[in-house]
């Protein structure tokens, strides 16, 4: 009879918990399910159709999108600048945060003055930054041009972002100045993390604080640096606001990326059917993307 | 410390040693700030000049005369209103997306139930969906609902793209929380919402605040759905001003130098006010990643 009794309390306090749990977690995964589960799936859905996207006449067309979106050489194109975007974007931008940090860590409180500076790129919109270096790197009046026009004593031009090749190389670069301050401020959050008395116990062995950095606290870093390559390469893989603003995917589609490809085939030339296949390509291709590199990270992890 | 086997000669020329190093890296870091200074340098001092002056002088010259009808312009060309819109937007944004965040955070750090780490799975799942993906289905809905082209079609989205993120943070953050506070808050008679709203809200505000600060900053620099969602000039939030004001002053560089300027200096107070904040809300977001 008591026994019973106990686990009726249980039940009923198990019923409670449930209830409450739903209460708390209702607002959350309504908004998700709205806003996100939903779109993605809907992305699928509307890329089986051919689609404005304002009248309410959609056709089903079936795969039609998707063999298009197969033998589409610029969704390709548009994939491999997304790929040399992400290689460069790891190879520049965390070293170099990694770099600022360590300095940074390593000359503690006196060097802020450092730390405020650097970080204010991370500050600026990607808009801002791509309206900025438009007219920076202008040929016309920028800073790159004025300058070589300073050093070589006669007007020359330096044009970064108007000819094919430069243009995605300079975009990488742009990129480097506004996200290497991220990553430095997170790899300052991880040299921080790391308990103090692991510190102290190198001092009183002798170790110098630069030591310290080079055999302690740079290989502790070791799963911060994963997440950090990984924020990364999804970044670089959907990257979309600087770019829309600074070259619109040109000159002659030198710049064009997954993202910028999708808005302008959906939000310029309203053929919504095929820019929901091409971000569903995306989804699909960043998914995989992240899933190989977390796999490759892991085996690496255990030897 | 010394190392005690160390010689006088040999521990004076680690010094010299390291005194060289630092040297080094002095100087890189002074490339960097350069690096990093360069481009503000010049949005500033040519917001303060007139176009024809900017080619005349060459960019690097201080501004002769200062010019401040730039400024005079684009304030009175409505960029309080585009600012204005951006601050109702972010806010209303931050306090739901800070409230529905620690209502979810909560059970799921603090009560067991058959669907706990299921539904903890799902939501940190979102985290690696891009939004791109999900923009044509947002316009969509956003049309049909007729939500369209009003500041409250971006609430939506934006607080739902920063949920999964901050619960995540909240979750890792309200697990540290001990146990026996609620223990002792249930003894003297209080259910789990009093529990919620006494004990573990007001424990979890730094790290709240943290996340407010972080998703502010983005939330403030939208660019894409702001563009999607928004038509009309009057209901444009800040990011869209560039793009406005160039399209209406399209040959006069100091002026959109102007609009940068004073875009991003709400930004740069911030940031220096809060920067002890910013890094420990990294801090947080690094602890398991």
């Amino acid at each position: 009879m008591k026994n019973e009794n106990n686990i009726g309390l249980a039940q009923a306090r198990a019923k409670s918990t449930a209830k409450a749990a739903t209460v708390f977690l209702i607002p959350a995964l309504l908004l998700i399910t709205i806003y996100i589960i939903y779109p993605v799936i809907d992305t699928f859905v509307i890329s089986g159709y051919k689609w404005n996207g304002i009248s309410s006449d959609r056709i089903f067309i079936g795969t039609e999108n998707w063999v298009s979106l197969f033998k589409d050489e610029m969704f390709w194109k548009s994939f491999k600048h997304n790929l040399i975007v992400m290689v460069f974007s790891i190879l520049l931008q965390i070293p170099m945060g990694m770099l600022l940090a360590t300095f940074l860590d390593a000359g503690g409180k006196k060097f802020n003055i450092f730390k405020i500076i650097w970080f204010l790129p991370y500050l600026m919109s990607s808009v801002a930054i791509a309206f900025l270096f438009v007219y920076a790197l202008a040929t016309n009046g920028g800073i790159v041009s004025s300058l070589a026009t300073l050093i070589m004593g006669k007007k020359t031009t330096i044009d970064l972002l108007g000819t094919a090749p430069n243009a995605l190389y300079t975009v990488i670069g742009v990129m480097a100045w506004q996200f290497t301050p991220f990553y430095m401020v997170y790899f300052i959050a991880g040299y921080g993390n790391i308990d103090t008395s692991i510190y102290e116990a190198a001092i009183i062995d002798g170790a110098t604080r630069w030591q310290y950095i080079k055999h302690i606290a740079i290989p502790l870093l070791g799963p911060i640096f994963k997440t950090a390559c990984t924020m990364s390469l999804i970044g670089s893989l959907k990257y979309f606001d600087m770019i829309w603003n600074m070259t619109q995917g040109g000159p002659a589609g030198s710049t064009e990326l997954m993202a910028t490809y999708m808005y302008k085939l959906s939000f310029q030339q309203f053929n919504m059917g095929y820019g929901s296949a091409v971000a569903a390509g995306m989804f699909l291709l960043i998914t995989a993307i992240a899933l190989i590199f977390n796999k490759v990270f892991k085996v690496k992890e255990e030897y | 410390m010394v190392n005690p086997n160390m010689s006088e000669a040999d521990y004076r020329k680690s010094k010299i040693k390291s005194r060289i190093a630092w040297g080094v890296a002095i100087f890189f870091a002074c490339i960097w700030l350069v690096l990093t200074l360069t481009p503000f340098f010049f949005m500033i001092i040519n917001s303060f000049r007139k176009q024809f002056d900017m080619l005349q002088q060459g960019v690097f010259h201080l501004p002769d005369p200062w010019f401040f009808d730039n400024y005079v312009n684009v304030v009175s060309h409505g960029f309080f209103g585009y600012f204005l819109r951006s601050v109702i937007v972010v806010a209303i944004s931050l306090v739901l997306m800070l409230a529905i965040s620690a209502f979810a955070a909560y059970p799921l750090a603090r009560m067991s139930f058959k669907l706990n780490p299921f539904i903890y799975a799902l939501i940190v799942a979102m985290m690696s969906v891009p939004m791109h993906v999900t923009l044509i289905p947002i316009f969509k809905l956003t049309t049909s609902v007729g939500l369209y082209d009003s500041l409250g079609s971006l609430i939506g989205p934006y607080v739902a793209f920063a949920l999964p993120m901050s619960v995540f943070i909240l979750t890792a953050f309200m697990k540290t929380i001990p146990k026996e506070v609620e223990e002792s808050a249930e003894i003297d008679g209080c259910n789990r919402y009093q529990n919620f709203f006494k004990m573990i809200l007001p424990l979890s505000k730094s790290g709240l605040s943290t996340l407010a600060i972080y998703n502010g900053v983005s939330m403030w620099n939208e660019f894409a759905f702001a563009n999607t969602l928004l038509i009309t000039p009057e209901k444009k939030t800040l990011p869209l001003a560039l793009g406005q004001f160039k399209g209406e002053h399209s040959l006069d560089i100091p002026i959109i130098l102007a609009v940068l300027t004073l875009s991003v200096l709400p930004m740069i107070t911030l940031f220096i006010v809060f920067q002890d904040k910013l890094v420990k809300g990294m801090m947080a977001g690094a602890v398991k990643g």
